[in-house]
């Protein structure tokens, strides 16, 4: 048995502990070891990928199941590597590099334990996606909040403890739900292990289904407030905007957490196999999608912050993916898995660039820039920073900037255009053996996207004037190298999606047709070999 | 018995959300450890009432399986309980600080004007 599936829980909690212990002493060290700890992460996770992508052979199986202290598959706890599992590993230790890379500059210096609980969180962020149990999902969804708690704190300041109090509130709410519903599944159907839970649903019928069906409805709330469906997601764009900068930038791949566990769970569950239950909840998703994009939209226009910009168009990007899984086509979910990828990147460099962006811009410029009132304190330590500042900063400053508006807004040639054009093409292709009439809810998905992409071109483009042209006296902001390297890092990353999308476009499609036919997920996972000799 | 585990779930979640709603924060976390309570019991009823059995089986044997309690949500209780503590106690630190750092202890950090 190897033990490659486990390192991505086990590396940074091991991190993490070691940077507690060393306290405040010596933050070089602490920053030595986190930026070793993410690499590290980062190597095993394209290593995951590499293997999950390799073509299965004969009697070796498609995905790697670690039975968890050895206990045979739907009895322990099992993590699950599958191509998902991988795709979303190498994305969160990608933005990570790049968060902590940033906060290297400053903003680790704002407070105690930003080190540690960056650890902490990418370790809850690395077991919700490997886990293959229910149980143990809201397990590591608790790790990764705890330490999203302490990182949206991280900074300290009134208008970030406010909001914090919300999110925290919340989002214990919302694991009061979790946990509602995870015994309400387990009630019925007697197992948490997601693997053996999809065999056992289409054996449900009767009473017993509609509570099997109350339970996943209960669960799905949950994960929905972490995606931030509309009408869940109010504390998200208010709670991001508060956030320091490094912690928006990885706060804004936990609301892809959500979007994952309702990809995977859904598909198992209530998939095409799951007999008179299948396809359970698809027209809320669909629905709930819609109307996210629509919220996410009239926010994203209506919005003069910049950081709050932000939070609205990863408000949009949720709304895309869920409308677009509500969907239920294995092409369409292809699409939307590139789309993710792409987001979770373009989102990522947009937070980051925007501080460097306000940077530059007069104090009070901006009526309504409510984060002024968080950063107008931490001005006196910022003078002394002189740091080396990067030539022709304004326009690669601009440049990153209309990198981030192609690509959230959708418009050729970067990914984003891409990643709409993949979601929407199937949808419009007649489907083999049908009338080739397109139903009324593809049109509102197009609708919805096309719009949405209008909507975020027209807010980009009053943000990107007021910062670079509107105004005559502002002074060029003092940007260091370790501070710009990231967000162009990840806007590269973007390119290189944009490049290799055919590649990139095989593995989605590959990935989405493995959530949709989970047979082999489910066959792999249960048979997964014990190391002890056991046989299972 | 059930009568009484399903009113006193169903009056723990009520006044946990009543509490919840309520503008105070400390309204607020007494409101949370009602519905944690509540949440607790009801995962704790999800494995069946059962009087005097014990959650493992006899030594050397697979036992009857009607004989014994289902350890599984006594498990995900003890775990339950730990986190919901312990998050607690985060949420009270966050009280603290927003009632130090804005001198009310209204959730939305100022008093509505009335």
């Amino acid at each position: 048995m190897d033990h490659l599936v486990i390192v991505p829980v086990v590396l940074p909690l091991l991190a993490g502990a070691v940077m507690v212990l060393i306290g405040d002493r010596s933050r070089n060290l602490k920053a030595a070891l986190g930026l070793l700890s993410v690499l590290l992460l980062l190597c095993v996770a394209v290593l995951l990928l590499y293997l999950a992508d390799r073509p299965a052979g004969a009697g070796t199986p498609m995905l790697r199941a670690y039975l968890l202290g050895d206990w045979p598959s739907p009895f322990g706890i099992v993590l699950v590597a599958d191509r998902l599992a991988a795709l979303m590993l190498v994305l969160t230790s990608l933005l990570a590099l790049a968060v902590l890379v940033f906060s290297l500059a400053r903003w680790h210096r704002k407070g105690s334990h930003f080190h540690p609980l960056l650890q902490f969180q990418l370790m809850g962020l690395n077991g919700a996606f490997l886990t293959g149990d229910l149980f143990n999902l809201f397990v590591f969804f608790e790790v990764m909040l705890a330490a999203s708690y302490g990182l949206v704190l991280h900074g300290s300041g009134i208008l970030r403890v406010r909001a914090g109090l919300h999110y925290v509130a919340v989002n214990l709410t919302a694991s009061l739900v979790f946990l509602i519903g995870v015994s309400l599944i387990y009630g019925v159907a007697g197992t948490l292990n997601m693997a053996d839970l999809a065999t056992r649903v289409p054996n449900i019928t009767g009473q017993d289904r509609a509570l099997l069906e109350a339970g996943a409805a209960i669960l799905g709330i949950a994960f929905l407030i972490k995606a931030a469906m509309w009408p869940l997601g109010f504390w998200l764009p208010t709670t991001y905007a508060a956030a320091s900068t490094p912690a928006a930038a990885l706060l804004s791949i936990l609301s892809k957490v959500g979007i994952c566990a309702v990809l995977r769970l859904w598909l198992l569950l209530f998939g095409t196999e799951a007999g008179d239950a299948a396809g359970f909840g698809s027209t809320w998703l669909l629905t709930g999608g819609l109307l996210t994009i629509a919220f996410g939209s009239i926010a994203v226009l209506a919005t003069q912050d910049m950081a709050r910009l932000a939070g609205a168009s990863v408000l949009v990007s949720s709304g895309t993916l869920l409308a677009a899984i509500g969907l239920g086509q294995v092409s369409v979910t292809g699409g939307a898995l590139f789309y993710l990828a792409s987001s979770v990147l373009a989102i990522g460099a947009f937070f980051l660039l925007i501080e460097l962006v306000e940077r530059g811009r007069e104090v009070g410029a901006d009526v309504l820039a409510v984060t002024r009132e968080a950063f107008g304190e931490e001005e006196g330590l910022e003078e002394e920073e002189v740091g080396v500042a990067i030539p022709a900063t304004m326009a690669i400053l601009g440049m990153s900037f209309m990198g981030c508006a192609l690509l959230l807004a959708g418009l050729p040639p970067l990914s984003g255009f891409l990643a709409k054009f993949a979601m929407l093409a199937p949808l419009l292709a007649p489907a083999p053996g049908g009338t080739g009439a397109v139903p009324g809810t593809t049109w509102a998905l197009l609708a919805a996207l096309i719009l949405s992409g209008l909507a975020t071109v027209i807010a980009m483009l009053r943000a990107g004037i007021n910062v670079f042209w509107a105004p005559t006296d502002s002074v060029v902001p003092r940007v260091r190298l370790i501070e710009i390297a990231p967000v162009i890092l990840l806007l590269l990353l973007c390119i290189g999606l944009t490049v290799g999308a055919g590649p990139a476009m095989n593995y989605m499609r590959a990935t989405a047709q493995s959530l949709h036919v989970p047979q082999d997920y489910v066959r792999d996972v249960l048979s997964a070999p014990r190391a002890g000799g056991g046989g299972g | 018995m059930e009568l009484i585990l399903a009113l006193g779930i169903g009056i723990f979640a009520g006044s946990g959300v009543w509490l919840l709603l309520r503008p105070r924060t400390f309204q607020v976390i007494i409101g949370l450890s009602l519905l944690s309570y509540a949440v607790n019991l009801f995962i704790f009823a999800m494995g069946r009432l059962r009087l005097g059995a014990a959650p493992i089986l006899g030594p050397g044997g697979t036992g009857d399986p009607g004989q014994f309690a289902d350890p599984v949500p006594q498990a995900l209780v003890l775990t339950a309980i730990v986190i919901s503590f312990a998050t607690t106690a985060l949420f009270l630190v966050v009280l603290l600080a927003a009632r130090g750092l804005t001198g009310t202890d209204h959730v939305d950090g100022r008093e509505r004007d009335s």
